[in-house]
């Protein structure tokens, strides 16, 4: 599998980017996360070629991008940027901003399908607007747009929803998971929200001090106690499966044998769905209760219990399919049950989530 | 010499005055354009140097840089010496070519203050969105900062033209007042208040008066109507 790999500095007035060696797999979403100031965008705006200060190493697969303070530059990356306010060009309609993509595409670079490509980001009946009249959410369709049409090798993505409602937040997600999929362009992304990491992550950067830190995948990421992806909600788990067809006014969610049962009923279109489960919300029963209101009861098994602040501890299980879950209860309990690793109980899930 | 409300007025004046400012006005949005992007991208702290140097003639007597370019451009000096070596023949000193030379100093800040204000407003991400899209250097320059400038170019031509125009003290040290040559209107007004010829200075007055707030009206609807569409 090709890579991007290298070692990038940049200084900018007292901020300092020193990357560190990086080797990260083309494919699926790299999320880039971190606080706001660790470096997230100087990181993209380095790989990107966007700052003609940047030193250091960075190879393509075998195209060498930088080397020392010698730099390809931009536009023989064939690098896609989606930019955190959409970046249009004011004095341009839309379909002269997405022509601006196509004219300049290299004769030896394949069109893409201008169509299909619209109408997928739903911006086909809007072409002929001038860009001032548009919605922030329809704005940021164009610049993705604008961006697909560049036939880009990697698709950046510098906090594409941060200037958005959370309905067009949600419906911007949804468009990214499908892009993602349909095209198959490995994208890197920033984002400081936990929640957008858990719901398009294949592999997270994360970024501190202007240093990579580590890079993990987000079920890795998941299964540390003290993942920085968990906010001041706590301790969360993403739990992957198949939905099925709906019953009894619930849509069940296949994770090897055990079912999740969600409450929401829209329309899914993805063989595989994500769902988030916060462990304040998850109980443990030493017996499967038959009797009681909550419906999600997995038989799990515990790998780890860790102490946690306010007498609390953070029960780590692992379900039947091996995918893990966070539970989180009093010390009190864990002692009163008598939990220990390696030990087969029930986690009684009170509320699932999709992950959005 | 042509005839206005009974006065007999020479009209050379006033083409030499139309061509100093044409070609001033020409010269100086191709050299002030490059200078302008240069400045308005600039980061380091040099660049107010550079910004009170461009400054410099707004607050300069013309006298003094009149009086300076005299030094300069003198027949036997160096420019003219180095300026001979590429074939040029005559002299900067008391010639239309070296009036033309002196507006363009003169005039430099109406061309680059304006012209760098514009650059400066065109945000650097859509020059970072341009490039992604494999526009290079000129291209985005010509696609993206020209179109999303031209309020500053016209505003630039307009000023450096009609205050070439206005130019009064650099054009008699440096040009002196030689018919057809470098007489320009402000230096045939004075010539004539000087003579006593009060009517003939009337007209000629006039017509500036009328000639500068035409000009400025021009400017500041241009302002107004490209305010609006660009901002």
């Amino acid at each position: 599998m090709t890579t991007l790999r290298g070692n990038l500095q940049l200084k900018l007035g007292n901020f300092e980017l020193n990357s560190g060696e990086f080797e990260l797999p083309l494919e699926g979403v790299t999320v880039l996360f971190g606080r706001s100031g660790s470096g997230k965008s100087t990181l993209l705006r380095a790989i990107s070629g966007l700052d003609k200060h940047t030193e250091g190493e960075l190879y393509f697969g075998d195209v060498c991008w930088q080397n020392g303070k010698k730099a390809l530059a931009t536009q023989k990356r064939h690098i896609g940027f989606v930019f955190q306010d959409a970046a249009l060009f004011p004095h341009m309609s839309v379909r002269q901003n997405l022509m601006y993509s196509v004219k300049r595409l290299p004769k030896s670079v394949q069109l893409a399908d201008f169509a299909e490509i619209v109408t997928r980001v739903g911006i086909a009946d809007k072409l002929d607007r001038g860009v001032n009249f548009l919605s922030g959410g329809e704005k940021q369709r164009v610049a993705i747009a604008r961006a697909l049409l560049t036939r880009p090798d990697i698709l950046c993505m510098d906090e594409p929803l941060s200037a958005l409602d959370w309905r067009s937040k949600a419906e911007m997600l949804t468009l990214i998971e499908d892009i993602v999929a349909a095209y198959q362009i490995p994208v890197l992304y920033i984002t400081h929200t936990p929640a957008e990491v858990e719901r398009l992550a294949n592999q997270i950067v994360f970024m501190q001090d202007g240093a990579i830190e580590r890079i993990e995948t987000l079920q890795e990421s998941l299964s540390r106690v003290d993942s920085p992806l968990f906010d001041d909600e706590g301790a969360v788990s993403v739990l992957q499966g198949t939905p099925q067809a709906i019953e009894q006014g619930l849509r069940p969610i296949q994770m090897g044998q055990n079912t999740l049962w969600l409450s929401d009923l829209n329309e899914l279109k993805k063989d595989t769905v994500r769902v988030r489960v916060l462990a304040k919300d998850v109980s443990l029963a030493l017996s499967d209760p038959e009797q009681l209101s909550i419906i999600n009861h997995l038989s799990a098994e515990i790998l780890e219990i860790v102490p946690e602040q306010n007498h609390r501890v953070l029960v780590r299980l692992q379900l039947q399919d091996g995918q893990k879950l966070f539970a989180e209860i009093t010390e009190h309990s864990a002692q009163r049950l008598e939990l220990k690793a390696d030990m087969k109980l029930f986690a009684l899930i009170k509320s699932v989530v999709l992950a959005e | 010499m042509i005839e206005i409300f009974g006065v007999e007025v020479s009209l050379d004046p006033i083409w030499l005055t139309l061509e100093v400012a044409a070609w001033t006005t020409f010269i100086l949005l191709l050299l002030g354009t490059p200078l302008a992007w240069w400045m308005a991208r600039m980061q380091h702290s040099s660049k107010i140097v550079l910004e009170a140097l461009v400054a410099l003639p707004l607050v300069l007597p013309p006298t003094v840089l009149g009086f300076y370019l005299l030094i300069i451009f003198n027949p036997n000096g160096y420019v003219t010496e180095f300026l001979r070596f590429f074939g040029f023949e005559g002299q900067l000193t008391f010639s239309k070519t070296g009036l033309i030379v002196g507006s363009v100093f003169y005039s430099l800040p109406f061309a680059v203050q304006p012209l760098m204000h514009a650059f400066e407003a065109v945000p650097q991400k859509l020059l970072d969105a341009a490039a992604t899209m494999r526009a290079n250097v000129l291209d985005r320059f010509f696609t993206i900062v020209l179109p999303l400038s031209q309020r500053g170019f016209l505003v630039a031509a307009t000023l450096t033209f009609a205050h070439t125009v206005g130019e009064f003290g650099v054009v008699l040290m440096l040009g002196g007042n030689i018919p057809g040559e470098t007489r320009m209107v402000s230096i045939d007004i004075f010539d004539h208040v000087e003579s006593l010829e009060y009517d003939q200075a009337h007209v000629l007055s006039a017509m500036m008066l009328i000639f500068s707030l035409c000009v400025l009206m021009l400017v500041y609807g241009l302002n107004r109507k490209f305010g609006v569409k660009v901002g």
